[in-house]
């Protein structure tokens, strides 16, 4: 029990779990699930679906945060992916093709690979502070995208390539599964190498790890590599999900949001120690509170207030401070309640 | 001098206890400090001190126990509660606005207001009479900047008078002060405490605190060893109370020392004109297997500089390093540790410890930075590593699980000893290793280097204890002005000598 209390992810879990409680009150029909042609439906499974692109930038995201860096283009590096892939697709001879789909994805993600070794190699090899250099692709990655469609906005009709995003594989939106293995493929990587603490070890104190023997260029370098690759998947099943390469609107403002989630899961913006499941947790808050939104029928005018509003809430229930608070305000009640004064104690 | 008895108590703490993970910082102390005395607070890094004054000064909140100052119950939550109930602190790094004049230091808060706003002719006049009261006369609209550390300190404690405090807590004051200065700064504890104000004193130094001291209370390992009347507690009393031993060990170091050196083979370093410009002129340095190097000279005079280019911490543009008779290229520490060669810095909080990190990781990164990503090590065998080493180093807490920086300053640099020796290295170089640790870590790290240099390690060893390099090292390298001025055999030379030739240049050897 002591074990439970003191964990880092007690508080996060929590404001999850508050969430989906208000949810139910105000809608008892969210926590349904319904089976049609053996596939599962319902609010539960859509936010587990729709966060797929945030799980994903997020993930990159947490790494680049652990090694005391910042990217702020992984929502242009979406738009390019998304671009690419669409271009390839809308300009081939067989867009429902199983192999053109493929190939497709493979540009995308190999330009979104690109652009992380670009973002690396600013902030790892020539030592631009981080939110700068990826300032540069945040601002100009856009351009590219608009570039690659020529300006349009890419609509394709593509069975395979509808499939990423809104497809049902056992039973289970096919995104979700992109999503768990991307978790998977991170934590063995971090967790079961020595990769995650020599990560932790560069983004507490680099001099200490370089005279230590740790190659911290390629630790940091790796992290924006992996950052631009996890953006360049988003991209694609956000595109998947609309069918559409809009240059303008793809990722918009995930990068935000993927700190957003970061920090909701108890990583700090300092580097250092990080927490997967921490992160995890926190993109599905954040994607719950957006269904949340859409659930109470909040005005699209006044829903960016209610999600900051929520937004500040949630981040109240884990801060430490307010922590001591409420214990100090509850050892004061107790206080209170105790008949005889007692020399005070701490 | 007063005679206090207890009802003179301005601070009366009982049955202290702060835990932090993994540590028990303090645990059930008392500390009792009265009207008009210098009480010393003794004991080794990691004792409790610093603990101790956090929780009078309100930094920390006790975990059980009771403060009671001024016959009334305290409980502080923060430094603003104890500053209230009259406890004014000077740290070791002053605490005040450097950039602003010394008169707005010390009336900082307590202006003097008009109807119109504030009266600036008043506030410093109120402020040259506060200096003043401590027999200092500054020019209150000059720039605290432009002082030196121990006027910035005197001008602390006089802002500190300010609030009218009962009880001054200084902690490491003299750390950065020279002979005079601490003279200038004793003659105002001295005066203060003849007008009734409790003073809390802290020092490495235990010739000041017996000059200064009415009491001295000793804790060790987070306990109360004892209070007595510093006129009733010998010397050697009072150190074997704080590291819970015989001094005698600590002589016991330099026998193992004498032995000789087989000269006449390759060295296992031999560094020929390595220089980097701006930084260290072309010097030749050489270490025989099983040798200790002391590297000895002032602070500046390029002995970090120098080791920094054998290690890869810094390049050398000029110069070759042969290792085992093989010409190298170190342009990284990593290659330095592919080569074999350790390199501890002088710099703990920033070149050494990482930490947020656990003691066993932090012990393990040399061993898992050699091996990469790819071959981690294992759970288990990070925590064989990591518990012999505790073992063999005697680091506490003796959890491989502790955060490192919740370590005292001795115990982590006795986890950094032990990070250097898992990578397993022929050659290790520690840069001030003992420095601003206590006397019984030192011991340790002493008795380790002589251990391992006797079972074959080459070791360069600097410090800035002359004393600590002539027991340790066959041969010292004595460096000035950035380059390097001679050797010495130790056996031939006493701390005397070995200071006349750091100051003389080499006249001494050339005669």
């Amino acid at each position: 029990m002591r074990a439970v209390l003191r964990s880092r992810l007690l508080w996060p879990v929590l404001a999850l779990v508050a969430l989906v409680v208000v949810n139910t009150v105000a809608r008892p029909s969210f926590l349904g699930i319904t089976v049609r042609d053996g596939e599962l439906y319902g609010s539960l499974i859509d936010i587990l679906r729709n966060s797929a692109p945030l799980m994903l930038v997020a993930l990159g995201m947490t790494i680049v945060i652990a090694t005391r860096g910042i990217d702020l283009s992984v929502g242009a590096i979406m738009a390019v992916s998304g671009s690419v892939s669409l271009t390839f697709i809308d300009s081939s001879s067989d867009p429902d093709g199983v192999g053109t789909v493929m190939i497709a994805i493979a540009m995308g993600v190999a330009l979104a690979l690109l652009l992380g070794v670009w973002n690396g190699f600013l902030v790892a090899v020539l030592g631009i502070q981080p939110i700068i250099a990826t300032l540069v692709l945040m601002l100009a990655g856009r351009g590219v995208a608009l570039l690659i469609t020529d300006g349009f906005i890419t609509t394709v009709t593509s069975a395979p390539y509808r499939f990423m995003a809104q497809g049902y594989l056992v039973g289970l939106p096919f995104a979700l599964y992109v999503s768990l293995v991307a978790i998977a493929v991170i934590v063995l990587l971090e967790r079961r190498t020595a990769l995650g603490m020599l990560t932790e070890a560069v983004g507490i104190n680099p001099s200490a790890s370089r005279l230590a023997g740790v190659r911290s260029r390629g630790i940091v370098w790796g992290a924006y590599i992996a950052s631009g690759v996890l953006s360049g998947v988003a991209g694609i099943l956000y595109s998947s999900n609309i069918m559409a390469a809009d240059a303008n609107a793809a990722g918009l403002y995930i990068e935000l949001y993927a700190i957003l989630a970061v920090v909701l899961g108890g990583t700090s913006l300092m580097g250092g120690r990080f927490s997967i499941v921490g992160t995890v947790i926190g993109v599905l808050t954040i994607q719950t509170l957006l269904s949340t939104i859409t659930f109470l029928g909040v005005p699209p005018a006044v829903s960016p207030v209610f999600m900051a509003a929520a937004v500040i809430i949630v981040v109240l229930i884990q801060s430490p401070r307010v922590h001591g608070w409420t214990s100090a305000a509850a050892a004061r009640l107790r206080a209170r309640r105790t008949p005889e004064r007692t020399e005070v104690t701490a | 001098m007063l005679q206090p008895t207890a009802t003179d108590a301005v601070v009366r703490m009982r049955d202290i206890t702060i835990a932090f993970p993994g540590v028990l910082a303090l645990d059930g102390v008392d500390f009792t400090l009265r009207r008009g005395e210098v009480h010393s607070l003794m004991g080794e890094n990691g004792a409790g001190k610093s603990t101790l004054i956090k929780a009078l000064t309100g930094v920390y909140r006790i975990d059980a126990g009771s403060i009671v100052v001024d016959g009334a119950g305290r409980d502080f939550h923060g430094t603003a509660d104890a500053q209230a109930a009259g406890i004014s602190t000077v740290f070791q790094e002053v605490n005040l606005c450097p950039n602003l004049s010394v008169g707005e230091n010390v009336m900082l808060g307590n202006e003097v207001r008009r109807a119109w706003g504030i009266d600036w002719r008043a506030t410093h006049r109120e402020a040259a009479r506060h200096l003043a009261s401590l027999g200092l006369s500054l020019d209150t609209r000059s720039t605290l900047s432009s002082h030196s550390i121990a006027l910035q300190q005197l001008v602390a404690i006089a802002r500190s008078m300010v609030t009218s405090a009962s009880v001054l807590v200084l902690d490491e004051p003299t750390s950065s002060l020279d002979r005079s200065e601490v003279e200038q700064l004793f003659g105002v504890m001295r005066d203060l405490r003849d007008r009734g104000v409790a003073i809390l004193f802290v020092s490495h130094f235990l010739d000041q605190v017996y000059e200064i001291s009415d009491r001295i209370t000793v804790l060790r390992n987070g306990r109360l060893i004892g209070e007595h009347s510093a006129r009733d507690l010998p010397r050697d009393e009072l150190v074997s109370q704080m590291i819970g031993r015989a001094v005698a060990e600590l002589e016991a170091v330099a026998t193992t020392a004498e032995r000789t050196i087989d000269r006449d083979a390759t060295p296992v370093l031999r560094a020929s004109g390595v220089g980097r410009r701006g930084s260290i002129e072309p010097s030749d340095i050489e270490v025989h297997r099983g040798e200790v190097v002391g590297l000895a000279g002032l602070l500046g005079s390029g002995r970090t500089e120098l080791v920094r280019l054998l290690c890869g911490a810094d390049r050398a543009d000029v110069g070759t390093i042969a290792i085992d008779g093989r010409e190298v290229r170190i342009p990284t520490p990593r290659h330095a540790i592919g080569e074999r060669i350790a390199f501890s810095s002088e710099d703990r909080r920033g070149e050494g410890i990482i930490g947020d990190l656990s003691v066993a990781d932090n012990i393990v990164l040399g061993i898992q930075a050699r091996r990469g990503w790819m071959r981690v090590v294992g759970k288990e065998e990070r925590d064989r590593i990591a518990r012999e080493a505790i073992e063999a180093l005697g680091v506490r807490p003796a959890n491989p699980d502790t955060p490192i920086r919740n370590l005292s300053g001795g115990n982590q640099q006795k986890v950094l000893l032990a990070r250097w020796l898992a990578v397993e290295p022929d050659l290790l170089i520690l840069d001030e290793p003992t420095r601003g640790i206590d006397v019984g870590a030192k011991a340790d790290i002493q008795r380790k280097v002589a251990e391992l240099s006797a079972e074959g390690l080459s070791v360069i060893f600097i410090s800035s204890e002359l004393e600590e390099v002539l027991r340790l090292a066959q041969r010292v390298v004595v460096m000035r002005d950035r380059r390097k001025i001679g050797e010495l055999d130790s056996k031939d030379v006493d701390i005397d000598g070995l200071i006349g030739y750091i100051a003389n240049e080499g006249v001494r050897a050339a005669a």
